[in-house]
């Protein structure tokens, strides 16, 4: 890989689910990257496609289509063994720290594993390791012996994230990795979370539906609407000029400590479509309050304007006249 | 005007196999027809056993309740049975977090709303109360009505089925409606939706509303009154205004900058609280939060002994139960949280 090249990159990214009834199109057509040591948000409601990209990314999942390069090397296709040399590199931390620790073993032995899964011998051992790492997420490291019910929730997530970064990565995918917490130690998730990006200089792709935690934590932000990415950019033009009328509704519908009135917010009405039957063309239009004729026959693409940073979907951006 | 729910000096303990847990401990507040309270807290503060308590849903056999609850005048605690059910779903109803769970999957969702009816209006005919089970599911911006009475949970989204909760729960037409976290499931797109249908009925009810939830925004958006609560206790209570403009304890300031500010600058770290909330069968000695108050060992001592009640913050009706003085935590507020806070 040289310089300035992404280390992710996505083009066309589909995953498709047989089911009765049909194809569900969880994630349809993604385009984007990730360069080294950068922070992207991916943002979205229930049903949007987030954490099958999240899955996707890390080939936990095979794409139905399209491509995903990591450093250089396309792994859309790639088989258990092609992976193994580049699974050390990209790691992933799950929503629930309940479910996603074995609770049969101690947090030595879950953050040991993909050491041992990956035959990898650190310079002073596995346990010395494994010590480095629980200091490192803010763990006592004599709690090494402890078995998962023997933390708070909070310390459970800290194990999840250390075991993601034993093998030293160079992309951690997170996906919803505060949502099951305690608002107050969110906070302290979400500070060790940004520290140790900044420290490690990790590439971060956090998906979550707090807007507000993501614009904390990510330099960009792609905001997702039925298996498809609606705009994208850098955290302030999303946050503060979003052109798509759904990133639009969606940071108006963020509670706000800071806001106490509820007027002269964008309400959207009607339900998400079904994934299982997309509307034509523009996939929102069937909730957008800006949707015109065109919307129903042509699918807007993924576009810059002003030759700024911020792509968004859509044939009348907020932006732009008429 | 006499408040519609008076709650004085609420206890609930559980017994269990370690001994009793203290639940609530000594819990007072009131809510007013047409207001909304929030009972704000994180797991094991004791919020949502206060809710069940109100209700008179937590089982006699495991939960010792003990105090004062009145509803429209007659006191809860201590009346058989049978009494409080009558006064359950007529006079008080319950929004559940997860309507999934709540709503039982082999029956249309209009016909288990009508039951709900038919409980308390027993006289009521088939059509009757079809007509009005319908006319209810429109007015909580349920679409096609008619033909949602006759579906099933399952064939309901999120936000519907939501909604579909809200309309059994006004459906006796309620004076007191207790909410337990009832947006915290869904997406913020539906949860601003049905944040504001519950305001805009709560106007045409006159509903008194108690809202259990973690989340301040949501708070900051439909509350007038504010109870924090931690470990079973109210660390500070006020208007809504007073909590989240002039907040006075420092667990409040604490919850409060946890929360990413949409106006904050990101490049700076949340102003988090160490620690974890405290498991209810090892509640720390003096104040319960003096292990994560970063400001515990300013009075010498004190806040590890001495378990602090609640008094007056200064402005009527705000009330704050900490050690420091007001002018102590004056300082140490502007100087730590001024610019976290807004």
């Amino acid at each position: 890989m040289t310089a300035g090249e992404p280390l992710l990159r996505v083009r066309g990214l589909t995953k498709h689910f047989p089911v009765r009834g049909g194809l569900l199109r969880a994630v349809d057509g993604l385009d984007f990257e990730v360069r080294a040591g950068e922070t992207l948000g991916l943002v979205g409601e229930s049903g949007c496609g987030k954490s099958t990209t999240a899955r996707l990314l890390v080939r936990l999942l095979e794409p139905t289509g399209g491509r995903i390069e990591f450093a250089g090397q396309d792994i859309s296709r790639a088989g258990r063994r092609a992976l193994r040399p580049l699974r050390p590199q990209m790691q992933i931390i799950f929503q629930d720290p309940y479910a996603s620790l074995n609770p049969r073993h101690t947090a030595g032995q879950i953050i040991a594993m993909p050491l041992q899964v990956n035959r990898i011998t650190p310079p002073d051992g596995i346990r010395a390791r494994v010590r480095e790492l629980m200091e490192l997420v803010g763990l006592d490291p004599e709690h090494d012996n402890r078995y998962p019910h023997e933390f708070s929730g909070g310390q459970r997530q800290r194990v999840g994230i250390a075991r993601a970064l034993a093998t030293g990565p160079r992309l951690v995918v997170a996906d919803e990795p505060v949502s099951a917490l305690d608002v107050s130690v969110q906070a302290q998730v979400v500070n060790l979370l940004r520290r140790l990006q900044r420290e490690l200089g990790l590439a971060f792709v956090l998906i979550s539906h707090d807007l507000a935690v993501v614009r904390h934590f990510c330099q960009r932000i792609a905001v997702m609407y039925l298996g498809r990415i609606v705009e994208i950019g850098d955290r302030d033009d999303i946050c503060r000029r979003p052109q798509h009328p759904y990133t639009r509704a969606l940071l108006s519908a963020v509670p706000d400590v800071a806001r106490r009135d509820r007027a002269g917010r964008v309400r959207l009405t009607g339900e998400v479509p079904s994934p299982l039957d997309p509307p034509s063309g523009c996939r929102f239009r069937t909730r957008c309050p800006s949707a015109r004729e065109r919307c129903a026959v042509q699918e807007p693409a993924l576009i810059r304007r002003d030759g700024g940073n911020q792509a968004t979907a859509c044939h009348f951006p907020a932006g732009a006249s008429a | 005007m006499v408040p519609y729910l008076c709650v004085d000096d609420l206890r609930v303990s559980f017994t269990g196999r370690d001994g009793a847990v203290r639940a609530v401990d000594g819990l007072s507040f009131a809510v007013q027809r047409g207001r909304t309270l929030a009972v704000v807290g994180e797991s094991g503060s004791g919020k949502s056993v206060t809710a069940l308590a109100v209700l008179g849903l937590l089982d006699a056999r495991q939960a010792t309740v003990a105090g004062r609850i009145t509803l429209g005048g007659r006191q809860l605690v201590g009346r058989p049975e049978a009494e409080v059910r009558r006064l359950r779903g007529r006079d008080m109803a319950m929004i559940f977090q997860d309507p999934l769970s709540a709503l039982h999957p082999y029956y249309p969702v209009g016909r288990q709303i009508a039951e709900a009816y038919r409980v308390h209006h027993r006289r009521a005919g088939r059509a009757q109360t079809r007509r009005h089970v319908v006319e209810l599911l429109g007015r909580v911006g349920i679409a096609q009505p008619q033909r949602c009475y006759d579906q099933y949970p399952h064939e309901f989204s999120g936000g519907m089925r939501q909604r579909a909760m809200i309309a059994m729960a006004l459906v006796n037409d309620p004076a007191l409606l207790i909410a337990d976290e009832p947006t915290t499931a869904l997406d913020v797109t539906v949860q601003a939706r049905i944040l504001d249908l519950l305001a805009d009925l709560q106007v045409e009810f006159d509903t008194a509303i108690l809202l259990v939830t973690h989340d301040l925004g949501v708070v900051a958006q439909v509350a007038d009154d504010v109870l924090v609560m931690y470990a079973g206790r109210a660390v500070e209570q006020g208007s809504a205004e007073q909590v989240l403009r002039r907040p006075q304890h420092p667990y409040t300031w604490g919850l409060l900058s946890s929360v990413p500010s949409w106006h904050g600058d990101p490049a700076t770290d949340l102003a988090a609280i160490a620690g974890s909330p405290p498991s209810l069968t090892d509640v720390p000695a003096g104040c319960a939060f003096h292990p994560r108050c970063r400001y515990a060992a300013d009075t010498n001592g004190r806040c590890r002994v001495e378990r602090p009640e609640l008094r007056s913050a200064g402005a009527p009706g705000h009330r704050v139960a900490c050690h420091l003085g007001d002018e102590q935590r004056a300082r140490r507020y502007a100087r730590d949280f001024a610019g976290v806070t807004r």
